[in-house]
C-alpha cells in the first residue's frame, strides 16, 4: 500500500500553497499602501505595487495611467489579471478541488466559501473606504487558511510539498518588498539615513508584517542596515528571506530523510546554496552596491528551485 | 390531532402510492412511518423552509456541487436538495435487497456465459445479434477470465413503485453507476439539519460505503494479490468531468489514489502509477471512464485520457478494472427486456423483482399488442439513451403516434413498448407547501468475493407539479433515504 503522492498532485499542493500565500501578501501590501504609502505631497504611490509584481505595462494597455480606483479593481476583483486576488483565490481553489480528497474538508470548506466571496465582490465594494476592509478579511481568511491546515491536514509527504511551496514563495513575495520599497527610499531624495526616512521604512517593514517584530529586536531607532538585515537575515522573523528558506530547506531535508524521497536532491542543494550566501550577507554591503541586482538573483535562483521539483517531483518534462 | 391544522393535514398523495403513507387506503396508520409522519406534522412550514435554505448553502460552501463550463465560466451547481426524507420499511428493503442480489447474480453469469460459451444464446433464450451485434459487446473480452468471474463489481439497479406499492424495476446500471456521493452526503446533511427529526428511528448507516467498495475491489485482485496488498485507485477522466465531485468523494472515502489516465503507465503488462518517488504497482483500477476511452491501443485511436496499453495488461490478469470491459450489453434497453427470461434460464426462478411490463416489438405478439395499444404505452428506442426518441402514448399528437406507427412496421426490432407507470409520491418541500412529488430509488449494489447492498440510495424526486421525469437535468432532485432498522 502507497503513500507516496501521485507526482501531479504533489504540484497542485505545492501550488495551493503558493497562490495563498502570494494572496495574503498581495492583501497586505494594497492594504498598507492605501493606508500608509504616501509621498511628501500626501499622493499614494501605486506605480510600486504594479512594478513590484511586473505588472505595470500589462496594467498600462488595459487601464492607462494607474490610479488608486483602477489599481485596485486590477489587483483585487479583475478575473483577467491572474495576478489579482480574485485569480490567486480561484486558482487556490481549483488545486484544492483537485486535491480534495487529500486534503482535509475543513480546508476544502474554508477556501470553498472564501473563493465564492472573492468572486461576488463588485466595483462597489472596494472604494477607498471599504478596501482597506476587504483587505484585511482576505488576509484574515488566508491566515484562517494556514491556521486551519496545521491543525488538520495530515502530515505526510503532501504537507511536506505544501511547506515548501509556502516557504518558496514567501521568500520570493519578501525580496519584492524589500527590492520596491529599497527603491521608494533611493528615489525619495533624501540621503539614506536621513531620519525622514523613517516612514518609508516603516511601511517597507509593514507590508512584509514585519514592523512589530523589528520594534522588539531593534527597539532604539530605525537604522537602514538593520531593517536590511532583519528582513534579509533574522532567523527568528518567520517572513524573513532566511528564516523563509530555512523553513523551505527543513521540509526538503524531511522528504529526503523521513520519506525517502530521493527525488528532491537536486532542490536540497539549490536550497543550501542559497541560505549560504543569505547568512553571509553584509547589510552594509547590501547598501553600499544597490539591493536590486542581489535580489533579482534571488528570485532567478527560487526559479531554479521550482524548475527542480517540477522537473524531479511533479513529473513535467521541463 | 384531529381537526387540527399542522404540516401534513393539507398533504393529498392523488391515487398515488405514496413513500410515506402508503396506499390511499392505508394512508398513515400504524408503524414507524407513521411514527415520522407525525413527528413531521408538527414541524412548522417556517422553521422547515430555513432549515432547507440552511442546507442548501452547506451544499454550496462543502462544494457538493456539479460543475457547468461555459466558455466564459465555470458555474457550480448543486443538486437540488429536498429535506422530507423517503422512508423504506425493513420489510420493503428486504424485497429490494434479496431483488437486487438475484438481478447481479444474473447479471454477472449473463455476462461470463456471452463472454464464454454462449450456451445461452445457443438455446436461443436471447437472440444472437441482440448480443454480439450489439455495439456495447466487446470481442476483445471473449475467453477472458476474470477473478471471481465478476463483471459488475459496482451496480445500480433503477426501481420505481406502481400504484400497489409494487417494485419494479426500470433499468439496470452496469457500467459506471453515479450519484452514491449523493446518499452519504444527503444523509450527512441530514444529520447536521434534523437531529430532532432522526433522534431514536433507527436508521441503517451508509457511511461505510467507501469502506466496503475498497474490501470488495481489494478482494478480486489480480492472481496472487493478497486482499490486504491490493493497490486499489480511483480513475477518472478529470476535474473538468460533471462528476469530478463524486470520483474525489470516492477516492477519499476509500483512501485511494485518484488517477487520471496520464498518471499511469503500462510497463512490461502491468501497469503503474507515477508518484513523486517513481513508478508504483496498481492492481485494481475503479474506472470512471467508458469502454471506448480507456485504450488508444484497443479503442477509441484519439483517445487523451486512457492508457496505452492497459487492455494488454488487463487481458493477462496482471490489473483489474471495475466495472469489467463490456458490461454494456447487460445494461442495454434491448436485453433489459429479456432479463425475467435470462434469470429463469440460469437460475431457474422467476424474478424477486419484476421489470415494467416489456412488449419485445421484434417479437410479432409483442409487435402487434404494441400497435393496437400504441395510446396508452411509452415506446422507446432501443438504441437511445437519456429518453431521446421516447413516445409517451397518451400525451403524444396523433401524427407523431402515426409517425412512430410506420417507425415501427419499418424496423420493430429497434423498439419496445411499456405501459406508463405512475410512479410513487413522495410528501416533498415545494413554493406551494408539503407537496407530493413522484420519486423513483436507486440502491446501490457492491460485489467482491460476495454482494453487498447499500441499505439507502438515490432517490431522485421530480419537482415539477406532476411530472414523472426525475433526472437532474429536467429538474429532478434528491432526498435523504432512510431504511429502517425495523
Amino acid at each position: 500500500m502507497t503513500q507516496n503522492w501521485l507526482a501531479r498532485f504533489a504540484d497542485n499542493i505545492f501550488w495551493l500553497a503558493r497562490y495563498m500565500e502570494r494572496a495574503e501578501n498581495l492583501a497586505r501590501v494594497i492594504d498598507v499602501t492605501e493606508t500608509h504609502a504616501r509621498n511628501r505631497s500626501g499622493v499614494q504611490d501605486w506605480t510600486a505595487i504594479l512594478e513590484m509584481n511586473t505588472d505595470l505595462k500589462r496594467f498600462r494597455d488595459t487601464y492607462g495611467n494607474p490610479d488608486l480606483g483602477s489599481v485596485l479593481q486590477f489587483y483585487i476583483i479583475d478575473r483577467t489579471n491572474p495576478t489579482s486576488i480574485a485569480s490567486n483565490i480561484a486558482n487556490a481553489r481549483e488545486n484544492a478541488r483537485t486535491i480534495r480528497h487529500l486534503i482535509s474538508t475543513e480546508m476544502w470548506t474554508q477556501l470553498n466559501v472564501l473563493n465564492t466571496e472573492c468572486s461576488d465582490l463588485k466595483k462597489r465594494d472596494i472604494t477607498p473606504r471599504r478596501v482597506s476592509g476587504v483587505c484585511q478579511a482576505v488576509k484574515q481568511a488566508c491566515q484562517a487558511h494556514a491556521g486551519i491546515t496545521e491543525g488538520t491536514l495530515y502530515q505526510d509527504e503532501g504537507w511536506c510539498f505544501y511547506g515548501i511551496g509556502k516557504s518558496i514563495e514567501r521568500a520570493d513575495q519578501t525580496s519584492r518588498l524589500i527590492d520596491i520599497g529599497y527603491r521608494r527610499i533611493m528615489l525619495s531624495g533624501y540621503e539614506i539615513g536621513d531620519r525622514a526616512l523613517d516612514p518609508l521604512w516603516t511601511t517597507l517593514l509593514r507590508s512584509a508584517a514585519g514592523y512589530q517584530a523589528f520594534r522588539r529586536a531593534k527597539p532604539i531607532r530605525m537604522r537602514p542596515e538593520e531593517v536590511l538585515g532583519f528582513l534579509v537575515a533574522d532567523s527568528a522573523f518567520p517572513r524573513s528571506l532566511y528564516a523563509a528558506l530555512s523553513e523551505t530547506q527543513y521540509y526538503l531535508m524531511r522528504l529526503f530523510n523521513y520519506h525517502q524521497i530521493g527525488t528532491v536532491r537536486e532542490a536540497l542543494a539549490a536550497v543550501d546554496d542559497i541560505r549560504a550566501k543569505l547568512v553571509s550577507t553584509d547589510p552594509g554591503q547590501l547598501i553600499k552596491s544597490g539591493v536590486h541586482g542581489p535580489l533579482d538573483e534571488l528570485q532567478q535562483e527560487l526559479i531554479v528551485v521550482t524548475n527542480h521539483l517540477r522537473r524531479d517531483c511533479f513529473g513535467h518534462k521541463s | 390531532m384531529a381537526g387540527k391544522k399542522n404540516l401534513l393535514s393539507d398533504y393529498s398523495q392523488g391515487r398515488f402510492f405514496c413513500e410515506l403513507m402508503g396506499t390511499r387506503k392505508d394512508a398513515g396508520t400504524g408503524g414507524l412511518q407513521a411514527h415520522i409522519a407525525k413527528r413531521l406534522s408538527r414541524m412548522s412550514l417556517d422553521g422547515l423552509r430555513r432549515r432547507a435554505a440552511a442546507a442548501e448553502r452547506e451544499l454550496y460552501n462543502l462544494g457538493i456541487t456539479f460543475t457547468v463550463y461555459t466558455e466564459a465560466d465555470a458555474i457550480d451547481r448543486i443538486l437540488p436538495f429536498d429535506v422530507l426524507p423517503r422512508v423504506i420499511s425493513a420489510a420493503d428493503w428486504d424485497i429490494i435487497e434479496r431483488g437486487s442480489k438475484q438481478r447481479i447474480q444474473v447479471i454477472n453469469q449473463f455476462l461470463h456465459d456471452i463472454y464464454h460459451d454462449q450456451k445461452i444464446l445457443k438455446d436461443k433464450v436471447i437472440p444472437r445479434s441482440l448480443v454480439t451485434g450489439n455495439e456495447n459487446f466487446r470481442k476483445e473480452m471473449m475467453g477472458v477470465d476474470l477473478p471471481g468471474n465478476t463483471y459488475v463489481h459496482i451496480y445500480g439497479v433503477d426501481l420505481v413503485r406502481d400504484e400497489t406499492g409494487t417494485f419494479k424495476v426500470l433499468e439496470d446500471n452496469g457500467r459506471t453507476p453515479s450519484g452514491v456521493s449523493y446518499v452519504v452526503e444527503n444523509r450527512h446533511l441530514m444529520l447536521r439539519t434534523f437531529p430532532d427529526l432522526m433522534e431514536g428511528i433507527g436508521i441503517r448507516p451508509v457511511s461505510d460505503y467507501g469502506l466496503r467498495l475498497r474490501q470488495a475491489l481489494a478482494q478480486v485482485a489480480p492472481k496472487g494479490i493478497e486482499e490486504e496488498a491490493a493497490q486499489v485507485a480511483l480513475m477518472s477522466p478529470g476535474i473538468y468531468n460533471s462528476a469530478y465531485f463524486e470520483h474525489v468523494f470516492l477516492a477519499r472515502e476509500m483512501g485511494v489514489p485518484l488517477v487520471e489516465g496520464r498518471d499511469l503507465v503500462v510497463e512490461d503488462d502491468k501497469v503503474y502509477m507515477k508518484t513523486t518517488a517513481g513508478l508504483e504497482r496498481i492492481h485494481v483500477v475503479y474506472r470512471r471512464i467508458n469502454d471506448d476511452f480507456i485504450d488508444p491501443e484497443a479503442f477509441n485511436k484519439k483517445s487523451m485520457l486512457g492508457v496505452k496499453g492497459i487492455m494488454r495488461a488487463y487481458a493477462k490478469g496482471n490489473v483489474t478494472l471495475a466495472n469489467a470491459i463490456g458490461t454494456g450489453v447487460a445494461d442495454d434497453k434491448a436485453v433489459y427486456a429479456y432479463m425475467p427470461r435470462i434469470t429463469r434460464y440460469y437460475l431457474d426462478e422467476d424474478p424477486i423483482i419484476d421489470n415494467v411490463e416489456t412488449h419485445i416489438c421484434r417479437e410479432k405478439q409483442g409487435l402487434e399488442y404494441t400497435c393496437d395499444n400504441i395510446r396508452k404505452l411509452v415506446v422507446k428506442p432501443v438504441g437511445e439513451a437519456g429518453g431521446y426518441g421516447v413516445l409517451i402514448g397518451p400525451r403524444a399528437t396523433k401524427a407523431d403516434i402515426d409517425k412512430r406507427l410506420r417507425e415501427l412496421r419499418r424496423d420493430p426490432s429497434n423498439y419496445i413498448s411499456q405501459p406508463v407507470i405512475n410512479l410513487s409520491v413522495v410528501p416533498t418541500l415545494t413554493p406551494q407547501g408539503i407537496q407530493p412529488r413522484h420519486v423513483d430509488l436507486r440502491p446501490f449494489v457492491v460485489t467482491g468475493r460476495s454482494t453487498w447492498v447499500l441499505p439507502g440510495g438515490l432517490s431522485r424526486v421530480a419537482l415539477k407539479k406532476g411530472s414523472l421525469i426525475v433526472n437532474s437535468s429536467q429538474g429532478g432532485g434528491s432526498k435523504d433515504t432512510w431504511v429502517l432498522e425495523e
